[in-house]
C-alpha cells in the first residue's frame, strides 16, 4: 500500500472547497474532496513506465486552485479523476537514482505514433492528443487518474518525462527545476516578444513563479542593463526580488507610476487627480509585461501599463475574468498565454536554479500528514514571508 | 510695548509645552534643568496707516526716482508678485500685495500706462487658482485684467515664454520671464515673511526657469547656505545676487516692493489666540478653550480637520513697507525681519525638539506629506538660525508630526514617484541629484502637469530634500514623534510614539542627559545663536 493525497470528484465537497477557498485561500483543503489515503500504487500503463518515489513535491498555484475549487471547467475534459496532485516532483527510482519529473502527458508518454505535429515540432506542451492515446485524460502527471502525482509516497514515470539530477543538486534544488523550467519558457518568450533582449519589461507577481521568471531572464540576458520593474506585494519577496536582479520592486499600486515615470509615458483619463496620480491608462509603456498572477486585476493592470503594439505574456494561471479588451484592441496590443516548457527549457532550468540558488526559494517542506498546513501556508505564503512550499517525503514509511 | 521673544529655562514648575503637530497638537513635558525654550516675540506694533505707508515707499523710494516719475504712457509694465506660498497661513483680506498693487496701478493709471501685466511669480510652484489669485490682489485688480488674460501664473516651460539674459561668472545660466524681461518697468511686490524672502531672490528664483533655477537649488549650495534665513552666509542667496547682477545688467529695470508683516499669525483673540501665549500665562479660559479644540479636531473627520485648519486667515498687521533699489530695500527689510524673529540664545544643544504644524509654503488647501514635514522641518525650522545651528554638530532633531502616507494626487504627482522611487534607493541628496534629478525635471507628463493643471514641477520633491541637506550633514540623527511609521522610515528617520521615547532614543546618539531646547514655532522664531 501507498500514501497519497487524492483529490475525488465530489461535487459537493467541491462547492464547499470553491466557498472555503474564497473565504480563506488554502481552506478547500479542509472542506473539500481531498484526502490523504492508503491507496493502491498505480500500475505502470506499459512495461516501460518506471516507478517514482518523490523525495520533494512542491505545492503550485495550479494545485492550490484545484484544491480550492477555483480551476476552470476549461480543465474537466483534460484532467481524469479521482487523481493524486502534485506535478513538482523529484524522486528516486528503482535504480536508486535521483530524477526530476517533465510532468507533460505528450505523444510519446500516451504511446501515440506518430506524434502529433507540435509534439513533432518538439512542442511537447502544445501536445494536441492529451484526451487520447492509452492514458486517460490529463495535460500532466498529478492530474491523472493513472500516474499517480507527487503528493504520494508512490507514482509511476514514462522514461521521456524523466531528467536526472545529478549528485551535486540537492532535493531542494530539484524540487525548483519544474517550476523554473516554466520561468525559462517565460523568459525565452520575453526575449522573442516586443521587449526583445534589451527592452524594459514589467514582471507582476513575485510569488515562485514570478522570482524564478525574474531569475531565468537575467541568467539568459547575460550582461544586458534591462530594466525590469517587478510587482511584490510583501516584503520578503521585494528582498527577493532585488536579490535576483529587479532594477526596482514596487507595490502592484505603485507599478503604473513606476512605469510612466521609467518610460516618460503621459497618461489619459476623464478626470484630473487620477490622471494626475497616473491611475488612469498610460499613453506608452513598457514593450512587455509578464503577468505571473493572472487575475483579473493584474491582467487589467498589464493592459495598463503595456506599451502600443507590446506583448502581456500571461504566466501565471488565469481563470474566468471579466476583461475590457478596448485598449487590448485600440493599443494593437497582443495577449498571448505562456505555458510549461519544453525538453530545452527544462535543461537549462537546472542551470538557472545552480546559478542563481534557487534553492534558497523553498521555503517550508511538510509531511503528508500536514497536508492541511502545508497548504494553508502555501495559499499565504506571500504575506507569511515564504515562497516555495513543498511535501517531504524522504521520512515518510513505505508500507 | 510687544515683549521680545526670550529663552525660558525649564524646572519642575514649568508646564507642559505646546507642540504642534500638523492638524492638532500636543503638550510635551521637557526635562527639568537641562531643557529650555525658546519663545518667539510678540507681534510687533503694525503700522497704523498701511496705504500712508505705501504712498511714502512708492513716493520716496531707496536709490530710485519715485514710482510715479519711472513711469509713462506708452511703457510695458509688469507688476509680479509673490505666490501663494506666502504669507502662511493665508493673511486676511484686503492682503496686502492687494493693497500695493492697487497704489501702483493708481500711479500707472494717472500716468497714461495702459499696457499692464499682472504675474504670479511661482518659479516651479503649483498654478495658483482663480479663487488664490482674487485672495492676492483683490477682487477688483482681478476682474479689471483676468477678462483679456492680464493676470497669470508666470510658465516656468513656456519655451515662448522665457527670455534668457546671460550667465553669471560662474557659469549660472539666468533665463527669466520673457513679459518682465522685456518690460520696461518690473514692479515686484514681496511679502517678506522670513528674511529668506525677497531681495534679488524675488526675480531671479520666481520669475526664472529650471535651467536658471538648478544653479541654486542643488545639495552643494542648499548644504553651503548657513543659514537660507541669513542671506550673507548663504550661498543660494550669493547665487541669486549673482543673477540678480546679471538681470540688472541685461537692461530689466526692477522696482522692488518688501513689505514685512508681524507675528500676529493666530490672533489676540479668538479660537487660536491661545496658540501664541506662553504657556504658564494660559488662564483657565485659554486651558478650557484648548481642550475644547483638542476635543473637537479628535471628533472631526481627516478632511474636515483639514479644511478648519487650511481656512484659517492670519490677522497679520503689516509692520513695513520698502519701496526702490533692491539691494537697499532688502537691507532695510531685513531689519524689520530681523525685529520681528530674533532671539539671543547661548550655545548650541544636544537636542532639539520642535512641533510641525499644519502648514508648509507648499501645501496651502492641501496635504503635508512627508517630504514636505521633511523639508519644513529639516529645511525651515531648521535653519531658523543666524550665527549657529541651535543644535551642535552630531545633535538630534526630534520632530512632532503625523507624517501621514498620503500625497495630493494633483497637487504633487512628482512627490509621489519621489517618495515611491528615490527615497526607496537613497535618502543622499547628492546621490538623489545624480541618479534621478534629469529624469524627473525634464518628465514630460510631470511638465504637463505643471503648465496645465495645479501641480508643482517635476523637480520640485528634489528641491524639498535638497532644502534639507545642510541639515542632513548636520544632524546625528532625526526622529519624528507620532509619525506614520513606515513612511518616517522611508524618510531616512526613526520613529518614536512619545517625546519620552524620543528624547530616550536620542541618547544613543548624544549620550545620557542631553541638553534639549524646543523651537516654540509658529509664531515665527528664529535664534542669535551665540
Amino acid at each position: 500500500m501507498s500514501r497519497a493525497l487524492v483529490l475525488s470528484r465530489k461535487p459537493a465537497k467541491l462547492a464547499a472547497a470553491a466557498v472555503a477557498g474564497r473565504l480563506a485561500p488554502g481552506r478547500g483543503a479542509t472542506v473539500g474532496p481531498l484526502s490523504l489515503r492508503d491507496v493502491d500504487p498505480p500500475e505502470p500503463p506499459t512495461p516501460e513506465w518506471v516507478r517514482l518515489r518523490p523525495r520533494l513535491a512542491g505545492i503550485c498555484g495550479s494545485d492550490l486552485a484545484t484544491v480550492d475549487g477555483r480551476a476552470s471547467r476549461y480543465f474537466e475534459p483534460i484532467t481524469s479523476f479521482p487523481f493524486t496532485l502534485g506535478h513538482e516532483v523529484v524522486g528516486d527510482l528503482d535504480d536508486g537514482d535521483r530524477a526530476v519529473l517533465v510532468p507533460v502527458l505528450h505523444c510519446a508518454v500516451r504511446g501515440i505514433d506518430p506524434p502529433c505535429p507540435s509534439c513533432a515540432a518538439g512542442r511537447t506542451h502544445h501536445c494536441e492528443r492529451i484526451a487520447f492515446g492509452h492514458l486517460d485524460p490529463a495535460l500532466q502527471s498529478g492530474f491523472c487518474r493513472q500516474t499517480g502525482g507527487g503528493w504520494s509516497l508512490e507514482m509511476v514515470a514514462h522514461p521521456d518525462q524523466l531528467v536526472p539530477v545529478p549528485d551535486e543538486v540537492t532535493d531542494e534544488a530539484a524540487v525548483l527545476v519544474e517550476p523554473t523550467a516554466c520561468a525559462v519558457h517565460a523568459a525565452r518568450a520575453v526575449r522573442s516578444s516586443a521587449a526583445g533582449s534589451e527592452g524594459t519589461v514589467a514582471l507582476i507577481g513575485a510569488g515562485t513563479l514570478g522570482l524564478t521568471t525574474l531569475a531565468a531572464l537575467r541568467h539568459l540576458d547575460g550582461d544586458t542593463d534591462r530594466e525590469v520593474l517587478v510587482t511584490a506585494k510583501h516584503p520578503e519577496q521585494r528582498r527577493l526580488a532585488a536579490a535576483l536582479g529587479a532594477t526596482r520592486t514596487v507595490t502592484p499600486s505603485e507599478l503604473a507610476r513606476a512605469v510612466r515615470a521609467t518610460t516618460a509615458s503621459l497618461v489619459v483619463a476623464s478626470d484630473e487627480t487620477t490622471a494626475s496620480a497616473a491611475g488612469g491608462q498610460l499613453t506608452g509603456g513598457v514593450a512587455t509585461v509578464v503577468d505571473c498572477v493572472g487575475s483579473e486585476a493584474s491582467l487589467a493592470q498589464a493592459l495598463r501599463v503595456v506599451a502600443p503594439g507590446g506583448d502581456v505574456l500571461v504566466v501565471g494561471m488565469p481563470g474566468t475574468t471579466t476583461l475590457d479588451l478596448t485598449p487590448l484592441w485600440h493599443r494593437e496590443t497582443s495577449l498571448r498565454g505562456c505555458y510549461a516548457y519544453t525538453r530545452d527549457d527544462f535543461t537549462t532550468a537546472f542551470e538557472v536554479v545552480i546559478a542563481a540558488d534557487l534553492a534558497r526559494l523553498l521555503s517550508a517542506t511538510y509531511p503528508l500528514s500536514r497536508h492541511r498546513e502545508a497548504i494553508t501556508h502555501a495559499a499565504e505564503a506571500g504575506a507569511r514571508g515564504a515562497v516555495k512550499i513543498a511535501f517531504d517525503l524522504r521520512g515518510e514509511k513505505h508500507r | 510695548m510687544p515683549r521680545p521673544g526670550l529663552v525660558l529655562d525649564v524646572d519642575r514648575s514649568t508646564p507642559p509645552m505646546l507642540f504642534h503637530h500638523g492638524e492638532s497638537f500636543r503638550l510635551e513635558k521637557l526635562p527639568a534643568g537641562r531643557s529650555r525654550v525658546v519663545y518667539p516675540a510678540e507681534p510687533l506694533d503694525a503700522l497704523d496707516d498701511v496705504d500712508g505707508a505705501i504712498a511714502d515707499a512708492l513716493d520716496h523710494p531707496l536709490d530710485s526716482d519715485p514710482l510715479s516719475a519711472r513711469l509713462f504712457a506708452g511703457m510695458r509694465l509688469v507688476i509680479a508678485f509673490d505666490d501663494v506660498s506666502l504669507p502662511l497661513p493665508k493673511m486676511r483680506r484686503p492682503d496686502i500685495r492687494q493693497r500695493v498693487i492697487e497704489a501702483v496701478l493708481d500711479r500707472a493709471a494717472a500716468a497714461g500706462v495702459d499696457d499692464v501685466r499682472l504675474i504670479a511669480a511661482l518659479a516651479l510652484h503649483r498654478r495658483m487658482t482663480t479663487d488664490e489669485l482674487r485672495h492676492a490682489v483683490g477682487d477688483r485688480v482681478y476682474d479689471a485684467f483676468a477678462p483679456d488674460g492680464r493676470i497669470y501664473n508666470h510658465d516656468a516651460e513656456d519655451p515662448d515664454g522665457l527670455a534668457f539674459l546671460g550667465t553669471t561668472p560662474q557659469g549660472e545660466e539666468v533665463e527669466i520671464n520673457k513679459a518682465a524681461a522685456e518690460s520696461d518697468l518690473l514692479v515686484y511686490v514681496n511679502i517678506n515673511l522670513v528674511s529668506m524672502d525677497g531681495g534679488h531672490k524675488s526675480t531671479a528664483t520666481g520669475l526664472a526657469s529650471y535651467r536658471s533655477i538648478r544653479h541654486h537649488h542643488n545639495p552643494a549650495t542648499m548644504e553651503q547656505s548657513r543659514s537660507f534665513m541669513d542671506r550673507h552666509s548663504s550661498e543660494l542667496h550669493h547665487s541669486n545676487w549673482r543673477m540678480g547682477k546679471v538681470i540688472r545688467d541685461a537692461g530689466v529695470n526692477v522696482f522692488q516692493i518688501e513689505t514685512t508683516l508681524n507675528n500676529d499669525t493666530f490672533g489676540e483673540k479668538g479660537p487660536l489666540s491661545v496658540l501664541q501665549k506662553r504657556e504658564w500665562e494660559w488662564s483657565a479660559r485659554d486651558r478650557m478653550a484648548f481642550l475644547g479644540m483638542q476635543a473637537g479636531l479628535k471628533r472631526m473627520g481627516p478632511n474636515t480637520r483639514r479644511r478648519a485648519f487650511q481656512s484659517w486667515e492670519a490677522p497679520y498687521g503689516v509692520t513695513s513697507v520698502t519701496a526702490g533699489a533692491v539691494d537697499p530695500v532688502h537691507e532695510r527689510t531685513l531689519d524689520h525681519c530681523f525685529a520681528q524673529h530674533l532671539v539671543a540664545v547661548e550655545g548650541q544643544t544636544d537636542v532639539l525638539t520642535m512641533g510641525l504644524p499644519y502648514i508648509c509654503p507648499y501645501n496651502v488647501d492641501s496635504i503635508m506629506n512627508p517630504i514636505l514635514v521633511m523639508c519644513l522641518g529639516l529645511g525651515y525650522f531648521f535653519n531658523m538660525y543666524r550665527g549657529r545651528p541651535l543644535v551642535r554638530e552630531g545633535g538630534v532633531l526630534i520632530m512632532s508630526h503625523p507624517t501621514p502616507w498620503d500625497f495630493h494626487p494633483v497637487h504633487h504627482p512628482s512627490y509621489i514617484d519621489f517618495f515611491e522611487e528615490v527615497l526607496a534607493d537613497t535618502t543622499d541628496p547628492k546621490l538623489i541629484a545624480e541618479r534621478y534629478e534629469t529624469r524627473y525635471a525634464e518628465d514630460e507628463w510631470y511638465r504637463h502637469l505643471y503648465r496645465t493643471s495645479n501641480a508643482y514641477h517635476g523637480v520640485h520633491p528634489f528641491y524639498m530634500w535638497y532644502w534639507g541637506a545642510h541639515a542632513l550633514a548636520h544632524l546625528g540623527s532625526v526622529i519624528i514623534v507620532g509619525g506614520d511609521v513606515k513612511a518616517v522610515r522611508r524618510l531616512g528617520f526613526r520613529p518614536a510614539s512619545t517625546l519620552q521615547d524620543a528624547l530616550e532614543m536620542a541618547t544613543d546618539t548624544v549620550g545620557p542627559q542631553p541638553t534639549v531646547t524646543h523651537l516654540h514655532n509658529p509664531p515665527i522664531v528664529m535664534a542669535e545663536v551665540t
